[in-house]
């Protein structure tokens, strides 16, 4: 991409007094900022806290399950520490990882603008997510939560005693904020790109951004109004779910998985759109097959409204209904799967460079693979009724979830670190945190899926004694990755300090992100850019012709 | 035991290999094109390293045929793993005409079962070698999860209605049984275990009567079958007043009503099914047979699952010997 800037006829050079980081030290100056750059850094402190929180729990959790009969915890409060991993690592990490921190930090730059389309709203989400995780936590603090992360009725409403209505407001706030930046960023994209920013040459990252949101739009208010119905039933006994009551079980789960699965690619989305740019940049190349990536994130989030089902072949559903959930699942796997071919065929006479943030998206395609090779003995249905419910189905969501969704965040992280601090991270240590995460996570996770087929269930404190091998090999494997996540962190925190002045563009990538200095000035560009080329021209020397005069006027402000 | 460092679990039912063969199908295909993905990227990546920061290499010639075979390709494959996989799961559905039922019912924490014969027992189930066996199911709470992973089977257990597992065991022994849907604090304690006999040692081990135990857990008379039971609660509650085989008579004659489709006063026609008699039984009003007044009163909090079980055995037990309703 290249465009003309006043940052680039004129670098400030990083580190000086003039950027959005030095424009204002005071607690009020972040607490109260509508900067979309400094609002992405507040929700990646929060998002940190609740990582590590959720982290603790499945410390505790995996130690406990050294042994068959459970000896570190009490069912209680195994029972509560795995709800609160999942309710903290879904709703207050995962799903707003990559968007609220990435998206919300670099949407606006990659499309040449200065702020989102509503900064007061952006800033608003970040107080509404925060309202909502403090909640959650309070709940789980305070007596904590015992329902799983899935609510499952009439268990939710009528059984657990433990803080389920409390964890249900915090979720439920939670949800608002989603929507509030998902909003954001689809009225941005539409309206505030640079002159000469058309669709077809917008990153991968934004149109991913652009799918998000819209399955956010859509599905969140449907999450929403399952969690009021939860809350009614549970304090005002209106039978909706309890059979008890007149009310139907199975109905929570078809308005549960309704948002829930779509939830997985809001998940999984964005961190696909990461991997295209990491891939683009470190191969020196477009992406093979640019429009079909594009596209193919918005068929895999329509199509992922419709599969919902697969959650429930084994729920007392039709076995007809049953059907068609399990075809059209089959479905979302093809584009999934040409994704890969893309990513793979983009280094094909490419210009390979395997640094960190390369390694993660290496890392990516490797476990993301393995998560979706293993949805198809979900999708299949004789085979899923041996599985459902069992630690197969563990392996494969963290496959996808954290082996996708995570490596791509921390491949991410690592990329645009240089911008967002104007520091480098150290190289070598990133490498052997980047290689000792890969190893811990499969080591975790990998005898899961035997684990799974043997019928070990998921949600079990205490087991059957023969499963204790691979449950001991999980426990190392967690222990390894707990291990590389401290790394990182350590050094990402030494690098604010002491790591090596960033360049504009360390990387000597094309994204419009990177034509303004590290970190961006608080209007990210001096002078609004016009873009004559996609954000993959690296075949167009950014020295040559496309310089023109820098327009004097600017937009958008 | 069988070790977990072993492809496949015990093959324990007649679908256990069916399951297994498909999974490996799937699996091979897993493997392949995983490692042929990981070798594309390393092999690229190694071949296609950068040698020079002044690199610059010509931008991808895509023109979609790659993708479209691709993507064709791979439809064929996975439409073949789908209609292997929907063939298998509705066969898996369907319990043959004859199997033997046994009567499940689940509970924070804890497995209840009752034989044809009346004979109850809790966390254990004896089912004889070789017969097909169903089982009907439901729970007096939450959801449970009724798995049997040497079997390859599980369903839901839901409260307010019944479902079903059925499975013809292949190899005598003692297997595992779990609930697999979380249910609460003990969760990871309502687990069994499956005695599959020889049907002599079946036949012997059903005679000895109830535990006292479990009797007494379960409610009901020891020794007392589900559909003698059944029949008495019939007489006893007054259905046999409206429901008989009279001319004239107040209610439906309910011999060989049992899977019958009938038509409902509101025009729609249902299968007469467990859930439909349950409903109709608990909730009389819901679903009325075509020329009959909505009379029954509601037995709603009245009878318990276990009465109500009966009730329904008995109902079923009509279609065979054909006996007054």
């Amino acid at each position: 991409m290249t465009m003309n800037t006043v940052a680039t006829d004129n670098p400030v050079p990083a580190g000086s007094e003039k950027h959005y980081l030095t424009n204002g030290h005071t607690l009020s100056s972040w607490l109260f900022t509508v900067d979309h750059k400094r609002i992405g850094i507040l929700y990646l402190i929060s998002l940190v806290v609740f990582f590590l929180l959720g982290g603790a729990a499945a410390v505790l959790f995996r130690l406990d399950l050294m042994t068959p009969a459970g000896d570190l915890l009490r069912s209680e409060t195994y029972n509560k520490l795995f709800t609160m991993h999942g309710i903290v690592m879904i709703f207050f990490f995962l799903i707003p990882s990559i968007p609220a921190v990435l998206g919300n930090f670099l949407l606006p730059i990659m499309l040449g603008t200065r702020d989102v389309a509503f900064p007061k709203l952006n800033l608003l989400s970040w107080y509404v997510f925060m309202a909502g995780g403090l909640l959650a936590l309070f709940a789980i603090v305070f007596g904590g939560v015992d329902s799983g992360w899935t609510f499952y009725t009439p268990y939710s409403t009528m059984y657990a005693n433990s803080n389920v209505i409390l964890a249900v407001c915090g979720a439920f706030i939670a949800g608002f904020s989603s929507i509030m930046t998902a909003l954001n960023f689809v009225v941005t994209i539409h309206k505030m790109r640079a002159p000469g920013l058309t669709w077809f040459r917008l990153p991968l990252f934004v149109w991913a951004m652009y799918a998000t949101s819209l399955v956010v739009l859509l599905g969140t208010p449907v999450v929403a109004i399952t969690l009021v119905m939860i809350f009614v039933e549970r304090l005002l006994h209106f039978g909706i779910f309890d059979p008890a009551l007149g009310g139907d079980p199975v109905l929570f789960q078809h308005l549960f998985w309704f948002y829930s699965h779509p939830a997985v690619y809001i998940m999984i989305l964005p961190s696909m759109g990461v991997v295209s740019e990491l891939i683009s940049a470190f191969s020196r190349r477009r992406i093979y097959g640019y429009k079909f990536v594009a596209y193919s994130s918005l068929a895999i989030a329509v199509i992922g409204f419709f599969v919902w089902g697969h959650h429930m072949f084994v729920s007392s559903q039709s076995v007809y209904a049953g059907l068609i959930f399990s075809f059209l699942t089959f479905f979302v796997a093809v584009p999934t799967a040409i994704k890969i071919l893309n990513w793979t065929m983009t280094l094909y006479k490419g210009s390979v460079s395997l640094q960190a943030p390369m390694l993660y998206a290496f890392g990516f395609l490797g476990l993301f693979t393995i998560g979706g090779m293993t949805g198809l003995f979900l999708s299949t249905m004789a085979t899923d009724i041996h599985l459902h419910d069992t630690y197969f189905v563990v392996a494969h969501f963290h496959y996808v979830m954290v082996g996708g969704g995570v490596m791509g965040f921390l491949g991410g992280l690592h990329f645009w670190w240089p911008k967002m601090t104007g520091r480098m991270y150290p190289e070598g240590w990133a490498i052997f945190a980047a290689i000792v995460i890969f190893v811990g996570f499969n080591l975790t996770f990998f005898p899961q899926f035997q684990l799974g087929y043997h019928g070990m269930p998921r949600r079990y404190h205490e087991y059957a004694s023969q499963f204790q091998i691979l449950h001991v090999m999980s426990t190392a494997g967690a222990s390894i990755l707990g291990f590389g996540y401290l790394i990182m962190t350590g050094y990402l925190i030494w690098s604010l300090k002491f790591g090596k002045v960033a360049g504009s563009n360390p990387w000597g990538a094309r994204g419009l992100e990177w034509e303004t200095t590290s970190p961006p000035p608080t209007e990210n560009f001096l002078v609004t850019p016009v873009v004559k080329h996609e954000a993959y021209a690296y075949d167009v020397p950014s020295e040559t012709s496309d310089v023109q005069e820098p327009r004097p006027e600017q937009h958008n402000v | 035991m069988n070790s977990v460092f072993n492809l496949f679990p015990e093959q324990a039912s007649s679908i256990s290999s069916e399951i297994d063969l498909l999974y490996l199908f799937i699996l091979i295909v897993s493997v392949v094109f995983t490692l042929l993905a990981a070798f594309l990227v390393i092999f690229f990546a190694v071949k296609y390293r950068r040698r020079s920061e002044d690199d610059r290499p010509e931008p991808p010639h895509a023109d979609s045929k790659l993708e479209i075979a691709a993507g064709a390709f791979l439809l064929v494959l996975l439409m073949g793993m789908f209609f292997w996989g929907a063939k298998l799961y509705f066969k898996g559905n369907r319990p043959p005409s004859d199997a033997m039922e046994v009567l499940v019912t689940g509970k924070q924490w804890m497995w209840k079962l009752q034989h044809p014969n009346g004979k109850r027992e809790i966390n254990t189930l004896h089912v004889p070698l070789g017969v097909p066996v169903k089982l009907t199911m439901t729970s007096e709470d939450v959801i449970h999860s009724f798995f049997i992973p040497a079997f390859r089977v599980k369903n839901d257990v839901l409260p307010g209605r019944y479902t079903q597992v059925w499975f013809e065991p292949v190899k005598a022994g003692r297997y595992d049984l779990f609930c697999t849907e979380y249910c609460g604090n003990e969760h990871s304690r309502m687990v069994g275990w499956v005695e599959v006999m020889e049907p002599a040692d079946y036949e012997r081990w059903l005679s000895i009567g109830t535990t006292a135990a479990a009797s007494t857990a379960a409610g009901g008379g020891p020794g007392e079958s589900p559909v003698d039971a059944g029949a008495r609660l019939f007489a006893e509650l007054g259905c046999v007043t409206c429901h008989n085989q009279n001319s004239g008579a107040l209610g439906p004659n309910l011999t060989g009503v049992f899977g019958r489709e009938e038509t409902m006063t509101d025009g729609s026609v249902v299968t007469v099914d467990e859930n439909y008699l349950r409903e109709s039984i608990l909730n009389s009003q819901a679903k009325i047979v075509a020329g009959y007044a909505p009379i029954m009163p509601v037995f709603k909090g009245l009878i318990n699952e276990d009465q109500l079980a009966q009730i329904i055995a008995y109902i079923k037990s009509l279609n065979d010997n054909g006996t007054d309703g």
